[in-house]
């Protein structure tokens, strides 16, 4: 169990990093509490595998400090840090039985068998693999598997944190929620700090505590899931988080309305905004627009597109102006295609971005 | 691997086994049909069952012959497969040095092979020869065209320098393919090389490694020109392996009968002996791969 | 680390003591067949291009490299792009006879090529196809096909067949899996396979002198031709090997990113 902070970090694949662009990861500060389950979520090369490894140890980052309980690991190996990685596909001893494969890192170690058989009950136990410590590792099934892969890195006692790297990528879909809920018994029994990457919203934002979003290099925010989808700090948190992710309007200050472009409509400015350079955009979740066929106060008119039954809400698209919008609810007065409709956007829920982040 | 039980998946597989059941069927029905006949001239072939195969199997210097070739493929098979694998391993993953090792390495594989003969003819002379000259002076005296134990080991080593490239560039292949993912979970197990090499290294090699051992064994099995060029079969029949004397005894005595029974007999030995290393280096693995 | 010290060590002999008949065969290339066989010189005393001169001023040697390079390629190409389907179907399917299939191609190699001079003879000619580059491609399939599908299934079951299940779930047509995902994971595999079979019919000669004459003939043929009146043309054949290693090197040269790359699993 450890205290991990990343000060300073920043990593570049190139040898003479000039502009952000260069950087695989960019210059961040970062501290992950002992004992906390945190998702790192973000779409494919954002650079958050190439963070798991810098705190795993395998990339020795080009700038900046890993502290593991305030003490400098940063040029530690691996297997100095006392963190174990579960990798995208099963990483096991194909020669080897269940058994073998856990009791490896403690063999290595020069641990007593009778200890070593020990601990690996033990864990097999947790791991639901208690039956096949006899069997040879290569005939097992891929869920099997990365459990073993697990397993091999709960079985030092001394293991500080557990790092994923998208481990259930190959697994079959139902069996990716039961691995899932392992998962969560894990955390809730060992205490032990979890750092889970994904590109996937759901499994990040059901299996962490804190989800840590990421797009090119760069740490937009920190948060739990309802923060995430409430309060996105950044257009990409509300365009990722969410099926489908936040409303982005482009829009400008025009007297004393913000006035979404390409349209005569302007809504009141909300407190607080201050302008500046820049792009100013306007994010509302398809959760909150209210949509209605009859004119309502300070409603925007917009074309219906089409109208879709989702199951358990229907998804509307409309157009306004040159914009997409959509909307969320559940309820539907009857709309077709080419119908005139109103958009309510609550002030409370609009948020607003100057150049991607957030500022009302 | 759980393969899935698919009959479709001949089709797949049809444009391979037309291709080369096309060339392969003919020439053996032609062969099994020469081996029963004796031809007498032109147009007078009397069949004579299996009189080729009794007399082929009775003589003598064909038993000899056999003996050696054991010999010679059991040598090159011990010799080449842990060099290749060594060197293997030694090359860099990447980087200007990997390109520049692949290309000296794969060197001798691209030389005609009688032009290989050639050049270790002189090579290995004594007197006009880069080393024999430097045995010789060293204070060994080698002799390739005199001496039988010379000669087998100037055809092995001829051998080991064409060939072992070969397993260097399948086995060095097969490394590459090993994602870096295990190597990454090994250095977090605290494994040591030595456990490397043999928890991962060497069982992923498993698919490469029993390609390397049947090609060399086969191909060493039926090696005829570059020791033809060397030695001739000499000194004696010191280095007459299989090869040589089936072609003895077609082109030589121009026995078409009897030469196409041993063709025959030839092609079963390895046929016997493919399989049987096969199925031994199978069970030899892990077993999953039935 | 000693230990890398000693493994480059060991690299560097052994390709030194490789690089060394090769060197030898440059040295001779470039004498005289008198001074061949007259002393053991390392480096010519009378250098000489001579050698060099009698293979490519005759227009046979031009244009056996010119025929050979063509058969070889039509070859590789072909051998590679038959044995890629036939070699997942050995990897992810059981279907009847399969081991036994598996097997009997390998058995194509079981024979010296020297049994089926006659037999493709009769064939090639009854087909009125002699002496043309793609009869000598074709004939070269026998030994090429069975290698090619043998290695490429190899490095293809090192490959979890999870990966193909999770294109499917993801939306992947086969053709754009196999295309987008597989091929690039087995690259070092194709590799390699392409070199083989570049290599291997680059340097058969009975088979390939037999089915040509003129219009195709190869190298195969002019480097038999090297025995003349005065005994054996030793420079002129040492010339002819130095001469044959260069298309193979760069091939090997072009593939070597195939060969060296790694299983990049990265961004799945």
């Amino acid at each position: 169990m450890a205290r991990i902070e990343l000060a300073g970090i920043a990593h570049s694949y190139k040898p003479n990093p000039s502009q952000p662009s260069d950087y695989a990861l960019r210059p961040m500060e970062m501290t992950w509490q002992d004992g906390g389950a945190y998702a790192l979520l973000g779409p494919s090369g954002c650079g958050k595998t190439t963070l798991l490894n810098i705190i795993s140890g395998l990339i020795t980052p080009s700038q900046g400090k890993v502290l593991f309980d305030g003490r400098d690991v940063t040029k530690l190996p691996p297997e100095q840090r006392n963190i174990a990685q579960v990798f995208q596909f099963p990483v096991i001893y194909d020669t080897m039985t269940v058994g073998e494969n856990l009791a490896f890192p403690l063999k290595n170690r020069g641990w007593k068998t009778a200890d070593i058989e020990r601990r690996v009950a033990q864990i097999a136990e947790i791991l639901e693999l208690s039956g096949e410590l006899k069997h040879r590792a290569s005939g097992l099934t891929a869920d099997a598997k990365q459990k073993i892969s697990l397993g091999r890195g709960l079985v030092r006692p001394d293991v500080a944190a557990v790092l994923f790297d998208e481990p259930l990528t190959v697994i079959d879909p139902h069996l990716k929620w039961l691995l899932r809920r392992k998962l969560k018994e894990i955390h809730h029994e060992l205490k032990l700090s979890l750092i889970y990457v994904t590109h996937d919203q759901i499994e990040a934002l059901t299996f962490a505590d804190q989800v840590v979003v990421m797009t090119e290099g760069e740490v937009v925010q920190i948060g739990s899931a309802q923060a995430l989808f409430e309060a996105p700090e950044h257009t990409f948190v509300g365009y990722f988080i969410g099926n489908p992710g936040m409303n982005l309007l482009p829009c400008s200050l025009r007297g004393d309305g913000v006035a979404i472009n390409g349209t005569n409509i302007a809504l009141p400015v909300p407190a607080g905004l201050s302008v500046g350079e820049g792009q100013l955009t306007l994010g509302i979740r398809p959760e909150y627009v209210e949509c209605s066929p009859n004119q309502t106060e300070n409603a925007l008119p917009a074309r219906a597109l089409n109208a879709r039954n989702m199951g358990t809400h229907w998804l509307i698209e409309a157009e306004l102006g040159n914009h997409r919008i959509a909307c969320k609810q559940r309820a539907l007065h009857t709309v077709n295609m080419g119908d005139a409709v109103w958009m309510k956007l609550p002030a409370e829920r609009t948020l607003y971005y100057l150049n991607d982040r957030r500022v009302a | 691997m759980n393969k899935t039980l698919n009959n479709k998946a001949w089709w797949m597989v049809l444009p391979v086994i037309l291709s080369v059941a096309f060339s392969a069927i003919m020439p053996l029905m032609t062969v099994v049909n020469y081996s029963v006949q004796d031809i007498l001239g032109p147009d007078q072939a009397v069949f004579v069952g299996t009189e080729w195969f009794k007399e082929v199997m009775r003589d003598e210097s064909l038993h000899s012959a056999f003996f050696r070739q054991i010999w010679f493929s059991l040598a090159v098979l011990a010799i080449e497969i842990p060099l290749g694998i060594g060197i293997a391993l030694c090359m860099p993953a990447q980087g200007w040095r990997a390109s520049l090792s692949l290309v000296i390495v794969s060197l001798p594989l691209l030389i005609p092979w009688n032009v290989v003969g050639t050049i270790w003819q002189i090579f290995g002379r004594g007197d006009i020869g880069l080393m024999g000259k430097l045995i010789n002076d060293a204070g060994i005296s080698y002799n390739y065209t005199g001496d039988s134990t010379d000669a087998w080991l100037t055809v092995l080593l001829m051998d080991v320098w064409h060939w072992t490239p070969l397993v260097v560039l399948l086995c060095y292949a097969g490394l590459r393919a090993i994602p870096e993912a295990f190597y990454q979970a090994a250095k977090i197990d605290g494994a040591s090389r030595l456990a490397v090499f043999r928890f991962i290294q060497l069982p992923k090699m498993r698919n490469v490694l029993m390609i390397a051992v049947l090609l060399r064994f086969m191909d060493s099995f039926m090696i005829y020109t570059e020791p033809f060029v060397l030695t001739g079969g000499g000194p004696g029949n010191a280095t007459t392996f299989l090869s040589q004397y089936l072609t003895q005894k077609a082109v030589g005595q121009f026995d078409l009968g009897p030469a196409a029974a041993f063709s025959l007999i030839y092609f079963l030995i390895i046929l016997l002996l493919s399989f049987v290393l096969y199925n031994w280096m199978q069970r030899v693995g892990t077993g999953d791969k039935t | 680390m000693t230990r890398s010290v000693f493994s480059r060590a060991f690299l560097i002999l052994f390709l030194a003591g490789s690089l060394l008949p090769i060197y030898w065969m440059l040295n001779m290339s470039l004498k005289t067949n008198e001074e061949i066989l007259g002393a053991m010189t390392m480096w010519p005393s009378n250098l000489t291009f001579d050698n060099y001169i009698t293979i490519f001023t005759d227009e046979a040697w031009y244009s056996g490299y010119i025929n050979s390079m063509i058969y070889v390629a039509l070859n590789m190409v072909m051998a590679v792009l038959l044995a890629l389907p036939a070699a997942y179907a050995f990897s992810r399917y059981s279907f009847l006879g399969d081991k036994h299939l598996f097997f009997w191609l390998l058995t194509n190699r079981m024979t010296p090529p020297a049994v089926f001079l006659l037999p493709f003879f009769q064939l090639y000619s009854t087909f009125g196809m002699m002496d043309t580059h793609i009869a000598v491609a074709l004939a070269h399939l026998l030994f090429n096909v069975p290698l090619a599908v043998w290695i490429l299934e190899g490095f293809m079951s090192g490959i979890p067949k999870e990966i193909d299940e999770t294109a499917y779930i993801d939306g992947y047509t086969f053709p754009k899996f196999f295309v987008k995902i597989f091929l690039p994971l087995i690259k070092s595999g194709i590799g390699v396979t392409a070199f083989f079979c570049f290599m291997f019919s680059w340097v058969e000669l009975l088979l390939a002198r037999t089915l040509t004459s003129v219009q195709a003939k190869p190298i195969a043929a002019t480097m038999t031709r090297t025995v003349s009146a005065a005994g054996m043309d030793w420079g002129v054949l040492a010339a002819a090997g130095v001469l044959t290693i260069v298309p193979g090197a760069l091939v090997i040269w072009f593939v070597r990113h195939y060969i060296a790359k790694g299983f990049a699993m990265g961004r799945v």
